[in-house]
């Protein structure tokens, strides 16, 4: 089997004197959709940050399709990567957002191109042909001139994935994507994103979704403090769980 | 305890939307104070409007103009005083140019991780803003004093190419130029500092993670969306630049700009207040042209930006108000 597309070991992460991640050991294969569940304040967005290297890590080994994040070890030391280096690893990295962070200035469709035209120098027709294709798969084609401040929060959070996707990134993070949301809202992302699941993309959700992790999940990651207390099949794991305070955390939102 | 024991029993509604009644007929409330302070106003401007055209004795006339318009319409066009316009324009210009870019330049500096590049920044605004600037465009005229000669060589070491530097402040213009610029790129420092620190974090985030450089992030993401921030104080300082080039003259005693090209003539003619409406009609005028381009500028940068749609254009205004007037409204009708 080749490397997993995630794998931490021991991850640690300080600000200041406060840890927010005291250990974190997880492996994501490629094509797995790992959901990261716990109460606010656990440090899962941490991590997710950690994988592209938003956040730099205090201690231990992260590394995504078998490189480190951020840093390069020769001969026993660890060297930091230059920023053109960690650019370029993370342009194959997509991220989602709560807040989607769309730019406001520029319409959806040059939402969608801004990354593969700046980042990859790409202004080709084809490019533009697959940047309204995903604007399509979304189910937004008719809005591709509209500017993002015109859309629904649903909506934009559609683009905002469009946008991610353009990059053809191997990897997808989201970060809390419907927690902004309308009640009404939520189903049309989750929609979306359990599509890109059956796709086979390599996913790491942060998420309260419990009914879509259950569904759509392959692992499920408990965490509460900065350590993981419980993982595995969410189906198993979010239904009948061993641990206490994951016990606790379910009543509380089921 | 509960007030009430029997719970609410469920009404039936129809869900349909219904007619209105008709609207509201109301006798709105009369505002007295409003009225008095309205008729005062009216005839302080009556009596003021009255002056611009009345007649006083002077200079052995008995019915000299109080304001004497003739003199001011005989120099208003006087092509000294259009070409001292138009230097007015160009050291604005490039001033404003030129303080802008360094401003930018300054206010990254403010905001980078190197301390050193904090430190220098904040020294040049911390000089620059603490200094009027009449002393600055004086200092600036008289640098031959300090450096005598300006040269181009290895620091500490022998020089390749030098030059005079009276030769360089003796253009009065040119002078202008760096004094006035010089002072305004530590304003825009922090107009432009304002404007990055006001679009949200969550904006480079994304930019960062989609794989831009911070420099991309910068030029691509945030400036364009700073420029909403940036605009409407930049319109401010170009304004005040304008106004601030009549220093100039009175600084250097040169430099060819209008309130310099006023003075000349009234130094000769005496016939002072007339020749300043002459400069300030002038002032007035390229004021308010920049004013326009303002709107214009603002109007861009807002894009996308806000819930309403953009503010109209004069002309947009124009067809519109055409429009009602051609069709009046039926009463009643749905607006």
């Amino acid at each position: 089997m080749s490397e997993p597309m995630v794998r931490a070991e021991n991850v640690h992460k300080s600000f200041g004197h406060l840890e927010v991640l005291k250990g974190i050991d997880l492996e994501v294969r490629a094509g797995e959709v790992a959901c990261l569940l716990g109460p606010s304040g656990s440090g899962k967005s941490t991590f997710l940050r950690c994988i592209n290297h938003l956040e730099k890590i205090t201690a231990g080994r992260l590394s995504v399709d078998g490189e480190l994040v951020g840093y390069e070890e020769r001969r026993g030391r660890l060297y930091e990567l230059t920023e053109h280096r960690v650019c370029a690893k993370r342009a194959e990295i997509g991220m989602v957002f709560q807040r989607f962070n769309l730019f406001p200035h520029l319409t959806v469709l040059d939402n969608v191109l801004i990354g593969p035209r700046t980042v990859k120098k790409d202004r080709s027709a084809a490019t533009v042909d697959r940047a309204r294709a995903l604007l399509d798969r979304v189910g937004l084609a008719a809005k591709e001139s509209v500017y993002p401040g015109q859309l629904s929060g649903g909506q934009q959070q559609r683009v905002a994935i469009a946008r991610a996707l353009c990059m053809e990134p191997k990897l997808m993070l989201f970060d809390e994507p419907t927690s902004a949301l309308d009640p009404e809202l939520v189903g049309e992302v989750l929609d979306v994103m359990r599509q890109l699941a059956a796709d086979g993309m390599t996913m790491v959700v942060v998420t309260h979704e419990i009914g879509f992790a259950r569904e759509v999940g392959d692992t499920a990651y408990f965490m509460d403090g900065g350590v993981i207390l419980e993982s595995g099949d969410p189906r198993q794991v979010l239904v009948q769980p061993t641990h206490p305070r994951l016990q606790d955390f379910l009543s509380k939102v089921l | 305890m509960h007030l009430v024991d029997a719970p609410t029993p469920p009404v039936s509604h129809s869900g349909e939307a219904r007619t209105a009644p008709p609207a509201l007929d109301v006798v709105p409330v009369r505002h007295v104070g409003r009225w008095i302070a309205s008729g005062v106003l009216l005839i302080v401007v009556a009596m003021f409007l009255h002056t611009l055209f009345s007649h006083i004795p002077r200079n052995g006339n008995p019915h000299d103009s109080r304001f004497e318009w003739n003199v001011v319409g005989h120099y208003l066009f006087q092509w000294s005083i259009v070409h001292g316009a138009i230097v007015t324009l160009e050291i604005t210009a490039i001033s404003m140019a030129a303080g802008v870019l360094l401003g930018i330049v300054l206010a990254s500096m403010r905001l980078s991780a190197n301390r050193q590049l904090r430190w220098v920044s904040w020294s040049y605004l911390w000089f620059f803003r603490g200094t009027p600037v009449y002393v600055q465009l004086i200092f600036w005229s008289n640098l031959a004093w300090i450096y005598p000669r300006l040269s181009v060589g290895v620091p500490f070491g022998p020089s390749f190419w030098s030059m005079d530097t009276n030769s360089l402040i003796t253009n009065l213009f040119l002078v202008a130029v760096i004094g006035l610029s010089l002072n305004e790129a530590a304003y825009m420092a922090e107009i432009v500092r304002a404007g990055i620190i006001a679009v949200d974090h969550g904006q480079s985030e994304a930019a960062q993670a989609l794989g831009m450089r911070r420099v991309q992030t910068l030029v691509r993401i945030v400036l364009p969306q700073a420029m909403r921030v940036i605009v409407p104080p930049t319109g401010n300082e170009t304004i005040s630049m304008l106004k601030t080039t009549s220093l100039v003259g009175a600084a250097l005693g040169g430099g060819g700009e209008l309130y310099r090209a006023v003075q000349n003539i009234y130094d000769l003619n005496y016939l002072i207040p007339p020749l300043l409406i002459v400069g300030c009609l002038w002032y007035l005028a390229m004021t308010s042209v920049l004013s326009i381009g303002q709107f214009y500028i603002e109007r861009y940068y807002g894009r996308g930006i806000g819930v309403g749609p953009a503010p109209l254009t004069l002309s947009q205004t124009i067809r519109r108000s055409l429009r009602r007037t051609q069709r009046p409204p039926m009463p009643g009708a749905p607006s």
